[in-house]
């Protein structure tokens, strides 16, 4: 049920008495509603899912999901506000567009600040949280886990676990264990997250592990197939296959 | 200062040194020099008396030219060129020598016998400088690498001493910040338990800093911080956070160096729990065994997140400050199995109160 003219908001801590000081703090605040109070980042994914909040209370350290892996998952509809007792993570937050960012213990004051930052830019389209954190990903560090969301249903692939990733429109579609996942990310961008000396751009749809690639094989004139563990075969370009001979080298 | 007047018995066995030389030269002159046994020793125990202190000299020319650092060239150039001076002004100093003994009747004719040994002892002068500048780099050498040994022992024992203190100033400002937004919490909810948080959040931080002077802590001591820190854990994680504790079969004298273990648990609930939806346990167990004391941390940990490192800089300061402590004598395992992350360390039973036997 939602009100028109109520703000939705949604608490994510793994903490109980974290979420205690949110909720007290906000419960202040006649004006916003909370919709859904999460122990973890999957409960919150789902939520967001659910209850379309305006508004976000999220926290970084979190089992499993942490916030930003959150961020990442829910779209760009919903203003961001990270909680946490690591300053750490502020630059990082700031680049994802997050609204504001309070450290834990939080006061009121810092408190109203922020709800006032977020009230000004409800209703605001926030550029995909991906796109720019893979843009401003440190350099030398790359993923060790790729998050996906299907629905409401968040699933984690072990970057060594993924086989190949293939460029489907805005999509990339992730092939894991048989199964294949879909995730709106362009693979130019999924392809900046993966070690290069692990996974190679074979072809302009196609990044594939160079571990689970068992032999190339020739494919008419100037292109080639690569043969993975489980048979699949995927085309490698002309300069494709100069990347995978550079890994290569570089690895006998 | 010169390194052979100092300590005495250096001095001393630079000169015992000297007799057999003396003792040598002494021949040369009397049986194939023809001087005789009498003569040849009135002239020549005096002249090495003297020439043995002016071959002290040798140190000045050494440290002038110090071996690693100078051309080969250079070297013999200075050295050659001392001993020709030196053994030229000490054959001058010998016929002086024998004209004036051939003054005494018992010695007539000393003078004039001497002069064709002239070249001999050139030459053994020559030689003898030679031979301690020889030795005096020996001597440089010998100290530089003491003076090195030193240095490393120095640093390594000034680096483990800022490093424990590093360690024992350290508590982690999340673990304050996250206990801190706790009792934030319980102030509206349960007032009681705030300030019960408050007081072992307190007990906590006074433990720790009182650490810094100690060397060693009783076990006993070490576990009552441990058991603060969980304390105040378990309230932030509430229900996720199980605690077991096995100690009864350890002696609680026994010693260990302060906060041992406290980063080991630490690690168990920041890497282990903290990770975990639905939480674990932290366990501490302990036994003796053949007079070594063997404690066990283990957690349970989630396998699929971010792998535990296994060179950790928490494991990799316990481990080292274990190997500072007792060398080969400790032993540390890490292990990570079925969901269960766990460090066993194993180290001397040693329940003297080493603060009391220092003082």
């Amino acid at each position: 049920m939602k009100d028109a003219n109520k703000i939705t908001a949604l608490i994510v801590d793994d903490e109980d008495l974290a979420r205690l000081v949110l909720r007290e703090l906000v419960q202040t605040h006649p004006e916003i509603a909370i919709a859904a109070e999460c122990a973890n980042g999957f409960e919150a994914v789902k939520a967001v899912a659910e209850h379309k909040p305006d508004l976000i209370f999220l926290d970084v350290q979190m089992p499993k999901l942490s916030g930003f892996d959150v961020l990442e998952l829910i779209g760009t509809e919903t203003a961001v506000i990270f909680v946490t007792a690591y300053d750490q993570y502020a630059m990082r937050a700031f680049e994802v567009h997050a609204v504001d960012y309070l450290l834990k213990p939080i006061g009121r004051e810092r408190f109203e600040a922020a709800l006032e930052r977020a009230k000004s830019r409800i209703g605001e389209k926030f550029p995909p949280a991906l796109e720019l954190a893979a843009s401003a990903r440190p350099p030398k560090q790359f993923l060790d886990r790729i998050v996906v969301r299907d629905g409401t249903r968040v699933t984690l692939i072990p970057v060594r676990k993924l086989d190949y990733a293939e460029a489907q429109d805005d999509y990339v579609a992730l092939a894991s264990e048989g199964k294949k996942h879909l995730k709106q990310q362009t693979i130019a961008s999924l392809e900046a997250c993966l070690d290069p000396e692990q996974f190679v751009r074979v072809h302009r749809s196609y990044i594939v592990n160079f571990e689970k690639v068992v032999r190339i094989e020739p494919y008419g004139k100037d292109s080639r197939l690569a043969i993975l563990a489980d048979a699949t075969r995927l085309p490698v370009s002309k300069a494709g296959y100069a990347r995978l001979k550079t890994l290569l080298d570089q690895r006998t | 200062m010169h390194p052979l007047l100092t300590p005495i018995s250096r001095f001393g066995l630079y000169l015992l040194a000297w007799i057999p030389l003396a003792g040598i030269l002494v021949y040369l002159m009397a049986v194939p020099g023809r001087l005789g046994w009498l003569d040849a020793t009135v002239l020549i125990i005096p002249l090495c008396l003297i020439y043995q202190f002016v071959c002290l000299s040798a140190w000045y020319s050494c440290k002038a030219a110090p071996i690693q650092k100078s051309t080969g060239q250079r070297l013999w150039l200075t050295h050659v060129l001392a001993a020709a001076i030196l053994s030229l002004f000490w054959v001058l100093l010998a016929r002086l020598l024998a004209y004036g003994i051939s003054e005494f009747p018992a010695f007539r004719g000393l003078n004039g016998r001497f002069a064709s040994q002239v070249p001999v002892l050139f030459g053994a002068g020559f030689l003898l400088y030679l031979l301690s500048v020889a030795s005096h780099y020996v001597i440089l050498a010998i100290e530089d690498s003491n003076k090195a040994e030193v240095r490393v022992q120095e640093s390594s024992i000034l680096a483990r001493d800022a490093e424990l203190k590093a360690l024992k100033a350290q508590v982690n400002p999340h673990f304050l910040f996250n206990s801190l937004n706790s009792i934030s919490a319980l102030t509206s909810l349960d007032p009681a338990k705030a300030r019960e948080m408050c007081i072992l959040l307190a007990e906590f931080l006074r433990m720790t800093l009182g650490l810094g002077e100690k060397t060693s802590v009783p076990l006993s001591e070490e576990l009552s911080l441990l058991r603060r820190y969980l304390a105040i854990e378990k309230v932030r994680f509430g229900a996720r956070l199980q605690m077991e504790e096995d100690m009864q079969q350890v002696s609680s004298a026994v010693q260990l160096p302060p906060l041992l273990l406290q980063p080991l648990v630490e690690n168990a609930i920041t890497h282990g729990i903290a990770n975990l939806p639905d939480g674990g346990t932290v366990r501490l167990s302990g036994h003796s065994h053949n007079g070594r004391v063997v404690l066990a941390i283990e957690n349970t940990f989630d396998p699929e997140s971010t792998p535990m490192r296994k060179g950790g800089l928490g494991l990799k300061n316990v481990r080292e400050r274990l190997e500072a402590r007792y060398g080969k004598e400790a032993s540390m395992r890490v292990s990570a199995e079925n969901g269960k992350f766990r460090v066993d360390l194993a180290f001397p039973a040693d329940t003297a109160n080493t603060e009391e036997a220092k003082n």
